[in-house]
């Protein structure tokens, strides 16, 4: 076979395999903007009007944006010290949290339900973050641990040399180089977070207002069950937020996720 | 300074004990390096643990010790032993949903690791143009919400969707009527499901092997090629056990999306026609709240999360495992 022949195919390959990927959501935006003949936005301004979409979107930020900070923050603080520091029952501790990347939300949805209920925190932005916060520390610790521990011990004798304390290096040493690290775990944890369906759809029982995104294209649904180029437009409308930071983030998306499953 | 502290480590010493009662070892943390054992690590550890502890782990304990109970969610709980676990063997549509969980598998593992591996095999390892464009769109349906694919795919689907389309041009070249309600029909609808999957996984399997390839050696190759070995055997020899890491990854990944499936079915079929696409995913939800079975569908959600575990340390022995 020559080169140029190889060459060719593989990209015949590639190629045919890329137009099966982008299919559905090619047939997604087309059938929102009614393409081909014509090109309207009428059904995004109509899926957006009927389907109270600003709102849902809103509170996938808000949720979004509080459980990405303090997941973060929490991770950061709890990887550094299980990275760099020696304490009694630190090995006990990581391995808890290795535990905790393979609970799947639906062993927890429904005790979750119940409990939060019982404490008042069932149709709350609380009930909705803090359990999201706990499925994205295990991953956020066992992440940021890695980094830690791939930080040269120099860097941080240097910085306790000039007088540091463990916080300071910590903040003002550590996270300001590691910030490739941080924006890893941050986009997964923002993508994970905002496409949650299941805990949105027990949590918000009864509060329309605290719908989220995902959760609001499934009441759309419902309502207009084979309207398709009205559904699509609001899927695109979901959807559409991650993949704009997926493709301009993509190496961090695809080297996190399949980092995930690689256990020591 | 290092040394110091790297001969300090392996003997934690009386510091160490120290620390157990927090306030000497709290005096003298200050004066040590991060790498000395030191009680102010839980600090930094507790905030993380406490949500964790709180909002993960004790719901998994809950959920355990409600699977024990027969409970309708709202009157009084009655004491159950350990009959809800043997009903997910016992109920036929029970024992059904973990039988659609094993065909999901196929389709959603086995299938694009075969597929993804075909293809690696059959592209050769030519320098690929474009390799980040491609591997941007083959990896895309990962980052999709579920709930926009199932809408997209519902339409795939439809009576008058692309796949019905089709199949009626080819019907009008003589071939029989072959155009179906896909996902309402008693023996399509759960391969219609499956292939969803399919093409949310292959793009991941497919990116997992194209980078694994690269860094096979092309010594490796160019030895096989001389020991005149064909293309399969080529394949066999060094390819697959070149990709031992990479395949183990794939099909944890992908075998733990078919485990975790609510998403789909809830959105595209809610389990039917009938009961032929329920899987146990979707069961949590189903027995807990439509039928009232809170002590069911808990013992289900804890038999998943058993099965995730499983999968995870034992896909990574099977398959990484045998080359030791």
């Amino acid at each position: 076979m020559s080169r140029r022949y190889e060459r060719i195919l593989n990209h015949a390959v590639l190629a045919l395999f890329a137009v099966v990927a982008l299919f559905p959501m090619i047939g997604i935006v087309a059938q929102a903007l009614k393409l081909p003949g014509s090109l309207s936005f009428d059904t995004f301004r109509v899926a957006w009007n009927e389907g109270h979409f600003a709102g849902y979107l809103r509170n996938s930020v808000i949720v979004t944006a509080v459980t990405v900070v303090l997941a973060s923050v929490f991770s950061i603080m709890s990887g550094y010290a299980l990275g760099v520091m020696r304490f009694r029952g630190a090995g006990a501790v990581f391995l808890l949290f290795l535990a905790g990347l393979t609970i799947p939300t639906e062993a927890v949805v429904v005790p979750l339900y119940f409990d939060l209920r019982s404490a008042g925190l069932d149709n709350t932005y609380a009930g909705l973050i803090l359990p999201q916060v706990a499925m994205s520390v295990a991953f956020g610790t066992f992440w940021m641990r890695a980094y830690f521990r791939s930080v040269p011990p120099s860097l941080m004798e240097a910085a306790r040399m000039d007088g540091a304390s463990s916080w300071t290096t910590l903040w003002r040493v550590l996270v300001p180089i590691g910030r490739p690290a941080i924006l890893t775990m941050v986009v997964l944890i923002t993508m994970w977070t905002w496409n949650e369906f299941l805990l949105p759809l027990v949590i918000v029982n009864s509060d329309e207002g605290l719908r989220t995104a995902p959760l609001g294209l499934s009441f759309f649904q419902g309502a207009h069950k084979t309207d398709y180029s009205l559904l699509m437009a609001g899927a695109l409308i979901i959807a559409a937020p991650i993949v704009i930071v997926y493709v301009f983030l993509q190496r961090r998306f695809i080297a996190g996720m399949l980092s995930g499953a690689i256990k020591e | 300074m290092t040394t110091v502290a790297r001969q300090k480590t392996p003997e934690p010493g009386p510091e160490a004990t120290g620390s157990s009662n927090g306030r000497p070892a709290g005096r003298r943390a200050r004066s040590r390096p991060p790498g000395e054992p030191r009680s102010v690590g839980w600090l930094y550890v507790l905030p993380a643990l406490a949500v964790y502890g709180a909002f993960l782990l004790w719901p998994l304990v809950r959920g355990a010790q409600f699977s024990l109970y027969h409970w309708d969610g709202i009157g009084r709980a009655t004491w159950a032993g350990l009959s809800n676990y043997t009903a997910t063997w016992t109920d036929p549509t029970l024992r059904g949903a973990f039988g659609h969980l094993l065909v999901l598998i196929v389709f959603y593992a086995i299938l694009p690791c075969c597929i993804a591996f075909v293809l690696v095999a059959v592209m050769s390892r030519t320098k690929i143009r474009g390799l980040t464009f491609f591997r941007t769109v083959l990896f895309m349906p990962q980052v999709i919400a579920m709930v926009a694919v199932a809408v997209a795919w519902q339409w795939v689907y439809s009576t008058h969707g692309p796949v019905n389309t089709v199949l009626g041009w080819l019907h009008d070249l003589g071939l029989p009527d072959w155009r179906h309600g896909w996902l309402g029909d008693f023996t399509f609808a759960l391969p219609a499901i499956g292939l969803v999957g399919t093409w949310v996984e292959i793009g991941l399997a497919l990116v997992l092997f194209l980078a694994g390839v690269q860094k096979i050696p092309r010594e490796l190759y160019e030895a096989a090629r001389i020991d005149g070995a064909g293309a399969v055997r080529e394949f066999f020899t060094v390819t697959l056990p070149g990709l031992r890491r990479e395949l183990s990854v794939a099909l944890t990944l992908t075998t733990i999306m078919a485990v975790r499936n609510f998403d789909l079915i809830y959105m595209a079929t809610s389990g039917g026609p009938g009961d032929s696409t329920k899987v146990p995913a979707y069961e949590v939800y189903n027995r807990t709240f439509n039928t009232g079975e809170v002590g069911l569908g808990c013992a289900i959600g804890v038999t998943l999360a058993v099965l995730a575990f499983a999968i995870t340390a034992g896909i990574g022995r099977l398959v990484e495992g045998k080359g030791e």
